[in-house]
Parts: structure tokens; C-alpha cells; sequence
């Protein structure tokens, strides 16, 4: 039982904290190109890193 | 802002969002959003891969048709996205997918504590849980339910019911009933129950605004091509602005370069030449000199022109056109889809379900708190989560396979509308034909030949030349080097390649005999040999053909409309074995449409032009090729591109296995239905089995969408 007193707020906690990483990411804009997103990883950028 | 207010033009912003066709793999992503920056004026560039578009940060000064050409050079399509501002749409998918967010959020803890209970967690520990979940589940609820919550509302205060009131009152009744328990400490709460409804009710509602955020109103984004102020030179000889509703026939207005303009009229002074692609499709600009007729809505694109009014306002051909398309839209009536359908009929049947099992069990002689359970569990085991997402799962699985294919829905009903269609009329010019001069005979086939003919043809901005430019670089031929390459206007182009002399135009200039009226002809000939001579012509669409006889395979018998002449017409409709019908007025393909419409046939019609714009509103279902009018892009469901005719075809095999997807999926939630209400009437559904069932028939109806996936075939 003593152990619930932890694990609970933690798990809401936890739950809390994604859901809010998902309302940043739609606000945004993350979500609005995911095909996109996936191929950017392949566009090379030119510019030598400093 | 520290940038001296007189620079205001070119310093002020304009955002304006182009759809491009050929969009395939990261370098294409990289080549536009990188060279794009490099045109002085641009800003930025950032490509939406999803939705096929390119949205150009650019100073106002600098027009769409620059930027256009822009992305033409970097060896893309583009055409100006013509929907409306989806600010709106947007807003509601957005609020929509907050709520999804926070029921996903409240469905996966409550159910981490329900698991608990269901595992065997009794007494106070039970209890404890119960209330955790009332504390985690009640504002989910009040959050998550508002779009149902206010639909109701607002459906009951006008006298009618929805889908939204049975849910409403499932969910509400569900969670007041659960709360009961966890006060009276009792063994059964459905807090996991009534979120995880919501969460699947709204992926079904998400989705479902995602596909209506595609459909634009046409007619209001046709008229705002016309400028709403003019500048008109009065009598005197003094100017001043206008608004063009004021015009009148007979005044006289000043068009500047690189203006659209804002009435009908004939061209007083000045030459220039107009870009008419908003009337004709045709992206070519045409040269206007004194006499002409201009139309508003186009784009005057070289030189100031004086224009003495014909017909401003509401007379102009522009806004004939929008009339017409606006009745043609209300004759047509309101479509109702298939979800509507449905749901008119499972409101009342969940209702009076609920009641009869909780009248049913009074009678039993069971108490009231029993009687009420067994009623809250046939309401949450009907509440029509499978079927919510049934329609719009199936119908976001296919518009995602038909964009992978060329293929752009402009209306989320649209392919219900096209599954149902039975008879297709298509436009000639544009549609059955790319609508553009292209080489038909005559090529030379030698590559050193074919080298000099595209280093001449690229010195001349002709049709002729474009167009073997076009085709020569195309297949891959290399430009051969030329020297004091000129251009003699009216007759062709001269080089010297060596001691030889090269020619490419007007056959009597080059020496060839003379044949057919001269302007669908031109001749190349290399110094003294024998002389090439080339015809040109409107080409059919290469896989036309192929394309018909696929609609004939699928049952339609497709027939050919055309304003021009019946021979022309019969040598197309010949070559593709359909009927034809010629000499045809915008009024005429209307008519048509309205006779077949009149015997209860459903008609899609294909057309490019801005006289099939009415037409095509009054068809059951329309499309466009992308390289089409803005008239029928607007009037479309469906946008295809590319210069192939199968996507039409396609795009119908697509939307009857949607169709086929659909109906399945409505067999399997009303299935699950058939299977589960009698154990909720039973008094047998506790929460773990309404969890079960519930999440099990949504993952089948989404999973049997997926298969849509390859549909565009």
C-alpha cells in the first residue's frame, strides 16, 4: 500500500508530462507535415558546421 | 522595423501557397525550399510534403505568376492553391485533437488503475482506485465531451436529436452512475468505459474534420479574382480609384503592368498581353493590342493599358460564370453521406433500447440501482464508437493513397459521391487532350539533328519552338552549339552552325511546300538538305485510350462533350470508340447534365475549361486535370495531375472499394452491436467486457481501413 503513495503520483505525473510534450508539438506545428518530416533527415545540409 | 518607410512595397510580406506536382523524395524538399531564397524578393520557402505544397514568404511587390515561373525553373508544376484560407477548418481539427489528447491521456491512467481492480484489488484499496479514477476521469470528461456535449445541446434546443445526444447522455448517465458506486463503495465503476468512448468518438470526429478541411467554397474564391477597386481616368482627363462594383459600361480604366483587371472590356491603348489562364487554362500569355477584348479577372502582364468598360460588376463574364455555378450548387441539393444516414436511424434505436431494458427490469421486480446499471451498460455497449470511425477511417486511409497517386479530394463526401456515379461525360479540349500545342508528326529521329533543332527552338519564345523544346527535352536530346542565333518575328529562327546556314520556322521561310493553314506547321532544315517538316496539334492524352477502355471495363459508357467542331470531335471520339456530341455552349453541357440528372442518373463530368464550370457543379460529382481553369479546379471534388487520363478511373476503382470498405465496416460495428446488446440487456456486461468490446470493434474497423492503403491502383 505504502508503495502506492509513490507509484501513483509518478504515474500520473509521467502521464501529465506527455501529455503537455504533446500540446507543445501540435502547437507547434509538428504534426503538419509528417510525411515531410520523415525525409528531411536526408536533405543535406551545406553549410560546414562552425 | 529600422527600414525607411519608402522601401514599403518591397519590405512588405505576402504569403502565398502554391500545390506542386512532382513532389517525390527529400532533394525535391530541398531543391525548391533551397533555391527558391535565391529569387530576390523571397523570403522563405517551406514545403509541406503531406499536402503536396509550397507556402513562399515573399515581398508583396513580387506576383504569383514571378514565383510561378520561379518554381517552373527549379522543374516543378505548381499551380496558386486556390481554396479558401482553411484558418477556420483548422481551428476545429485543432480543438478536436486537444480533446482526443486529453481523453488518450485520461483513457490510458484510468484504465492502468482499472486493470488493478479487474485483477483482483478489493475493500478499501477498490475504493481508493475508484476515486482516483473519478478524480482523473470527471474533468477528462467535461474537457474532451464539450464537442458532443454542445452539438447535443444545441441539436435538443431546436427539437431535433443526433448522434451526439444518445452519446451525450451514455457518457453523462455513465459517469454520474459511476460515481454513485465509488460514493456507495460499490464493486463496479465504468470511468475506463465512458473515456474510452470519448477518445474513439473523437479519432472517428478527428479524422472526420480532416477530411471536410479539404472542401472549399469555389464561387466565393472565383469572384475575389477580381479586384475590388480600379483606377478609372474621368472625362477630364484626371484618374481616381473605383471600387469595380461602381463601374459603368462606357468609362474608361488604367490597368498597370502585372494588375489583374477588374471589368470586361475593349482595349483603348496601349499593347501588352494578358494572362487569361483564369478563363482559358491556357498558361501561354496571349498578345492584346488596340480592339481587343479583355476579360476581368486576367492578368494584364507587359505594358499599361487604357480600357474603355464593356460589362463591370455583375455582368461580367467571370461573374456569370459564378452565378451560374452558385445555382447550379443549390439545384443540387444537399447531399446526405452515409454516416448521416445512419445515424438518423441509431439515435432513436438506442433510446428506446435503454428504456425498454430499464422499464423491463422494474417489471422484473429488481430495484432501481439494478435496473439503472443494466440501462447505463446497453447505452455505453451501443454507444457507436466503431461506427463513428467506420466512415471517416476508410474515406482518410483512400484520400492518403489517392494524393500518393496524383489524385488531390477537394470534398470529403466526394468519394462516396464518385462511387455512385453511372454515367461520365468528359470535355475534349484539356481533358481527353492535354489542351496544349505539342508536336504530332515530323521529329527528326537523327540525335545531331534533333541537337540543332533544340539549340533553335530554345532562342524563341513561340508556341511552336516551346512546345519542340519541350519535347526534345524531354526525351533527352543535347543542344548542339549554334552561332548568331536569330530570331526574324513572324518567320522563325536562323544560326549558323559552320559554314552552314540552320532554319526553323514558317515552311515557305525554310523552303518547304507549302501545307495546311501555317499555323500548325513549321519547318528545320540543315543548310541545303532536304527540308523537315513538322505538324502540331492538340495531342491526346497519351494513355486516353487506355483510360477509356478501363471506364468501360467498369460498366460507365463515357461520352465526349465539345464546343468545336463535329469532325474534330469525331476523330477523337472515333479513335476512343465513345459517342461525342459537338458544338456545345457552356448552356448546352449544363442542359445535359440537368436531363441526365432529371432521369435520376448520376453524372460525373471531367472538364478543364471556364465553360465547364457550371457543368461541372451541376454533375453529381466533378474532376479536373491540375493543368485545368481555376473555374474548374474550384468546381471540382477531385484534382488529378499530371498529363495522364487514368486517374480518373482510378480514382473511381479507389472510392468503390472505399465504398466496399465502408459497408463492411458498418457490417462489422453493427455486428458487435447485434452480439453485445443482449449481454448488456442480460445484466451481464461488467466493465472489463464493455472494455473489451468496445476498443477490440474499433481496432477491427481501423484495421480493415488500412487495407485501403494500396487503393489507388
Amino acid at each position: 500500500m505504502t508503495g502506492l503513495v509513490v507509484l501513483i503520483p509518478i504515474a500520473l505525473a509521467l502521464g501529465l508530462a506527455g501529455l503537455a510534450a504533446f500540446f507543445w508539438a501540435a502547437r507547434s506545428g509538428q504534426f503538419e507535415d509528417l510525411d515531410g518530416a520523415a525525409l528531411r533527415i536526408l536533405i543535406e545540409d551545406d553549410d560546414p558546421i562552425p | 522595423m529600422n527600414v525607411a518607410a519608402g522601401f514599403d512595397e518591397s519590405t512588405r510580406l505576402a504569403t502565398s501557397t502554391f500545390t506542386v506536382d512532382g513532389l517525390r523524395c527529400a532533394a525535391c524538399i530541398a531543391k525548391l525550399e533551397s533555391g527558391l531564397p535565391q529569387i530576390s524578393g523571397v523570403v522563405s520557402a517551406r514545403v509541406n510534403f503531406t499536402s503536396k505544397r509550397v507556402r513562399i514568404d515573399h515581398a508583396a511587390n513580387l506576383a504569383d505568376e514571378d514565383l510561378l515561373s520561379a518554381i517552373g525553373r527549379l522543374g516543378f508544376q505548381a499551380q496558386l492553391f486556390v481554396g479558401e484560407s482553411d484558418a477556420a477548418t483548422n481551428s476545429e481539427s485543432r480543438r478536436l485533437m486537444t480533446a482526443l489528447a486529453v481523453a488518450g491521456f485520461a483513457a490510458m491512467n484510468v484504465m492502468l488503475l482499472s486493470v488493478s481492480i479487474w485483477s483482483g484489488a478489493g475493500g478499501s484499496t477498490r475504493t481508493l482506485f475508484h476515486w482516483l479514477s473519478a478524480a482523473i476521469a470527471l474533468p477528462a470528461i467535461a474537457y474532451a465531451g464539450r464537442p458532443f456535449f454542445s452539438n447535443a445541446w444545441s441539436a435538443l434546443r431546436h427539437g431535433r436529436t443526433n448522434m451526439d445526444v444518445p452519446i451525450s447522455i451514455g457518457v453523462t448517465l455513465t459517469a454520474a452512475m459511476s460515481l454513485y458506486e465509488t460514493v456507495i463503495g460499490g464493486p463496479h465503476a465504468y470511468f475506463d468505459g465512458a473515456v474510452m468512448l470519448l477518445f474513439f468518438l473523437l479519432a472517428g470526429r478527428f479524422l472526420d474534420s480532416a477530411m471536410r478541411a479539404r472542401a472549399a467554397d469555389g464561387v466565393a474564391a472565383l469572384m475575389r479574382r477580381v479586384p475590388s477597386d480600379v483606377l478609372v481616368r474621368l472625362p477630364d482627363g484626371a484618374t481616381q480609384r473605383r471600387l469595380a462594383a461602381e463601374l459603368a459600361p462606357g468609362m474608361r480604366m488604367m490597368v498597370a503592368a502585372g494588375e489583374r483587371i477588374g471589368a470586361d472590356g475593349v482595349v483603348e491603348a496601349g499593347h501588352s498581353s494578358v494572362d487569361c489562364s483564369l478563363v482559358t487554362g491556357e498558361s501561354v500569355a496571349v498578345a492584346v493590342d488596340i480592339g481587343d477584348t479583355v476579360l476581368a479577372g486576367t492578368i494584364n502582364l507587359n505594358g499599361p493599358l487604357t480600357i474603355r468598360v464593356t460589362a463591370a460588376g455583375d455582368a461580367t463574364m467571370v461573374a456569370d460564370i459564378a452565378r451560374l455555378m452558385e445555382n447550379a450548387t443549390q439545384g443540387k441539393g444537399r447531399y446526405v453521406c452515409i454516416a448521416d444516414r445512419a445515424s438518423r436511424l441509431y439515435a432513436p434505436a438506442v433510446h428506446s433500447l435503454a428504456v425498454l431494458s430499464l422499464v423491463g427490469w422494474l417489471i422484473a421486480g429488481t430495484g432501481l440501482h439494478q435496473a439503472m446499471t443494466v440501462a447505463v451498460a446497453v447505452l455505453i455497449i451501443t454507444c457507436p464508437c466503431a461506427l463513428g470511425l467506420a466512415v471517416p477511417i476508410a474515406q482518410v486511409v483512400a484520400a492518403g493513397a489517392l494524393m500518393r497517386a496524383g489524385i488531390l479530394l477537394k470534398d470529403g463526401s466526394a468519394l462516396e459521391r464518385l462511387a455512385a456515379a453511372d454515367t461520365i461525360l468528359l470535355d475534349k479540349t484539356g481533358t481527353v487532350t492535354l489542351g496544349r500545342v505539342e508536336p504530332l508528326a515530323g521529329v527528326p529521329v537523327d540525335p545531331f539533328e534533333r541537337g540543332v533543332l533544340l539549340s533553335l527552338a530554345r532562342a524563341s519564345r513561340h508556341p511552336l519552338s516551346v512546345a519542340i523544346a519541350e519535347r526534345l527535352e524531354r526525351e533527352g536530346a543535347v543542344s548542339v552549339d549554334l552561332i548568331d542565333c536569330r530570331e526574324e518575328s513572324g518567320l522563325g529562327v536562323s544560326a549558323r552552325l559552320g559554314a552552314q546556314i540552320v532554319r526553323f520556322g514558317r515552311p515557305d521561310w525554310v523552303g518547304a511546300p507549302a501545307i495546311g493553314d501555317g499555323e500548325t506547321v513549321a519547318a528545320f532544315r540543315i543548310g541545303g538538305g532536304a527540308p523537315q517538316v513538322m505538324t502540331f496539334g492538340d495531342a491526346m492524352r497519351p494513355d486516353a485510350a487506355a483510360a477509356v477502355a478501363r471506364l468501360q471495363r467498369q460498366g460507365f459508357a463515357p461520352r465526349l462533350l465539345s464546343g468545336d467542331s463535329a469532325r474534330v470531335v469525331d476523330t477523337i471520339s472515333d479513335a476512343l470508340g465513345i459517342a461525342g456530341g459537338a458544338r456545345m455552349a457552356p448552356a448546352d453541357k449544363y442542359r445535359v447534365i440537368d436531363e441526365f440528372a432529371a432521369e435520376g442518373r448520376k453524372v460525373l463530368m471531367v472538364g478543364d475549361g471556364l465553360n465547364d464550370g457550371p457543368a461541372m457543379k451541376r454533375a453529381f460529382v466533378a474532376m479536373a486535370p491540375a493543368s485545368g481553369t481555376d473555374v474548374s479546379q474550384l468546381a471540382a471534388d477531385l484534382v488529378f495531375f499530371g498529363d495522364r487520363l487514368m486517374p480518373v478511373p482510378v480514382a473511381i476503382a479507389a472510392a468503390r472499394r472505399t465504398m466496399r470498405v465502408v459497408r463492411q465496416n458498418f457490417a462489422l460495428a453493427i455486428g458487435y452491436n447485434i452480439l453485445a446488446v443482449p449481454l448488456a440487456i442480460a445484466g451481464q456486461v461488467t466493465p472489463l467486457i464493455a472494455a473489451l468490446a468496445m476498443s477490440g470493434s474499433s481496432l477491427i474497423v481501423v484495421a480493415n481501413a488500412l487495407r485501403l492503403r494500396g487503393a489507388a491502383k
